[in-house]
């Protein structure tokens, strides 16, 4: 039998495998194709402190193998959320996250102490990388200055498990990850999705309403697998990978690399059912390779040689 | 309300007609019973050996033939991923969800209905034109083509209803759009239901704002999930963004901004 559990600072999943903010809605979407209580952990929509429409349609832009998305946080808000989401997600068998964004420091901040007062939602994943809105969000992620002072703020008022999430649009998010460390974190979850365009050459204009958006999907994969190796060398910290992830061996390499976690995302659309896959896949790789543990696998890479003349 | 379930099926493919150069109707066969499908629904179908389909393609349910258990889809060849599915051989396993998105509603009387298509948009229509008429609701069809081999399966709608259709040439039926056909002046309907591109669907709305008739229009915005949680396939409404994959694809033209 092989030791699924993870522990990240305070918060116990039953696996590994997490469900990415903004591609598995409230959890309920999914319940007619998996069992949540066969995956360690959801994390729902993004949540702000007050309603957004979110930017005008069209919204994506299917790429090579993957896609890009212009919704800019459309939500509800976190009252909204409190008072008519929550009591029908929290008695989920899995752990339920809300991920918190904003375009002020204090929107963070009061939107976390709402999220706080309600018992079963163990943690928040703090967004400071969501390139999809025009203030805020992504700004705050691309300075260490910027991030240190929004998880320091939020740091403040909640004594749950904080998980920041980064954006890879940085030129060395390592920094970014030691500077929110320092400021509190309790662990750090990345990627989320890399800036980029689409063009229909046919009518000469941009595909989404925005002109940019998020690239996301199996061909993100490759970046994020580097830089959530480089950040787990870095910081200190539980590292959750995500990127691109479609399979359970994409999930054991994000391990391999350094993360204690991982996050599914844009595969849920291909196939809703794939996160207890996922796990399943983990646990048949740690018995082939005679790991007791899954957490035996964090950080598990060999390296032949020091590997230091490619670190950087 | 509570939502009915969908399901992740593999059907096998066991017919495949091309009805011209551009469309191909495919047949599905279930291993089990299909569960409840309502008109309007779609499938969210994964598509295999096209390198660059990287989501699945939102189809609209074109008939469901509850004897032999069989689900068809009707594709109109526009770029890689229906040109891949329409290569798929008979015989072969394909991946769908179903039934995804609301269906149109059902009349409230037993007065006639016009069921407005135009190009593929005649797709849901058929099995629409098939629930109304096993109701006794007086169904007539108005469909719209470029020209007479791009109508299809109007031996099928016949079946369920009087046809009339257009074409932009002349070469069937009255020569024009659908909104241009002289029906729309001599006869009286309560309500309309309409699927096709959206230029289309909006003149209809037009015709039927302007008569006070109750009209459904099946939206066709791009989607990436399908089941309502990427939030990518909106359509702004008189209540905001709504998801056309949940809250759709059928909406009533009064909750439209059009
Ligand atoms: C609810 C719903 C029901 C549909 N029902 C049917 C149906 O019954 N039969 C059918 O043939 N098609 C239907 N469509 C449209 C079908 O999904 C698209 O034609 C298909 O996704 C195109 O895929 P592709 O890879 O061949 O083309 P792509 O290479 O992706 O695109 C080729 C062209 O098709 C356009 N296109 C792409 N996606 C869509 C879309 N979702 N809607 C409209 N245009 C699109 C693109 O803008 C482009 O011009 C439906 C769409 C929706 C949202
Ligand atoms: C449609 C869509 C919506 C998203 N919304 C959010 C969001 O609200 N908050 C957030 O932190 N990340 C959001 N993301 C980013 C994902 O959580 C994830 O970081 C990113 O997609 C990379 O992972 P993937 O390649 O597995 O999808 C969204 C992604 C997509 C595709
Ligand atoms: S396509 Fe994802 S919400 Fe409609």
């Amino acid at each position: 039998m092989v030791d699924q559990k993870v522990y990240l600072k305070g918060l116990e999943l039953r696996n590994p495998v997490i469900t990415a903010s903004g591609t598995f809605g409230f959890g309920e979407e999914f319940t007619d194709f998996m069992d949540l209580s066969r995956i360690g952990c959801i994390v729902v929509k993004g949540t702000t402190i007050r309603h957004r429409e979110g930017n005008p349609y069209p919204r994506m832009a299917e790429t090579a193998s993957g896609m890009l998305n212009a919704v800019g946080l459309q939500n509800k808000g976190v009252k909204y959320f409190a008072e008519n989401i929550y009591p029908r997600i929290k008695d989920f068998d899995t752990n339920v996250l809300v991920n918190v964004s904003g375009s002020t420091i204090e929107d963070y901040v009061d939107t976390a102490e709402i999220i706080q007062q309600l018992d079963q939602i163990p943690a928040i994943e703090l967004n400071i990388s969501c390139p999809n809105v025009k203030q805020g969000g992504m700004t705050f992620g691309t300075t260490t200055k910027g991030a240190s002072q929004v998880v320091e703020a939020v740091r403040k008022v909640y004594k749950k498990h904080l998980m920041v999430k980064l954006t890879p649009n940085v030129t060395d998010i390592t920094e970014i990850a030691r500077a929110v460390e320092a400021a509190g974190a309790d662990s750090v979850s990345l990627i989320n999705t890399l800036l980029g365009m689409a063009i229909n050459a046919e009518k000469r204009r941009p595909v989404l309403s925005t002109v940019t958006g998020g690239l996301s999907g199996a061909c993100v994969k490759p970046i994020a697998l580097r830089m959530v190796w480089q950040t787990a060398n870095a910081v200190k910290i539980p590292v959750i990978g995500l990127g691109g992830i479609s399979s359970a061996e994409d999930a054991i390499e994000f391990l391999l690399a350094g993360a204690s976690a991982i996050q599914v995302g844009t595969a849920n659309f291909i196939d809703p059912a794939i996160t207890p896959k996922i796990a399943a896949g983990i646990v048949d790789y740690c018995e082939r390779h005679g790991f007791k543990s899954v957490r035996e696998l964090t950080g598990a890479l060999i390296i032949d040689g020091d590997g230091t003349d490619c670190r950087r | 309300m509570q939502k009915a379930a969908s399901f992740i099926l593999d059907l096998e493919l066991t017919e495949k007609l091309s009805l011209n150069s551009q469309y191909v109707l495919m047949k599905f066969r279930g291993v089990e019973q299909f569960p409840p499908i309502k008109p309007g629904q779609f499938a969210q179908i994964r598509i295999d050996g096209s390198p660059t389909t990287y989501l699945r393609r939102p189809f609209s349910i074109n008939f469901v033939d509850t004897e032999l258990n069989e689900l068809w889809i009707l594709v109109q060849i526009v770029g890689d991923g229906t040109k891949a599915l329409s290569k798929a051989q008979v015989g072969t396993q394909i991946n769908m969800i179903l039934p995804l998105g609301n269906g149109f509603s059902m009349p409230l009387s037993n007065e006639r209905v016009l069921l407005i298509g135009g190009g593929v948009g005649v797709a849901p229509l058929l099995m629409l034109g098939k629930v109304l008429h096993d109701q006794e609701i007086p169904v007539t069809f108005l469909l719209g083509a470029r020209s007479a081999s791009d109508l299809l399966e109007l031996d099928l709608f016949a079946e369920y209803g009087m046809v009339f259709t257009t074409t932009e040439d002349g070469s069937k039926g009255e020569k024009g759009y659908v909104t241009q056909h002289s029906l729309l002046n001599t006869d009286v309907f309560r309500k309309i239901y309409t699927c096709g591109p959206k230029p289309m669907m909006q003149a209809v709305s037009n015709y039927a704002k302007h008569h006070g008739i109750d009209c459904e229009v099946s939206l066709e915005n791009t989607m990436a999930c399908g089941i309502g949680v990427c939030l990518c396939c909106v359509e702004n409404t008189r209540e905001g963004h709504v998801c056309v994959c949940k809250d759709g694809p059928v909406f009533n033209t009064n909750v439209l901004r059009w």
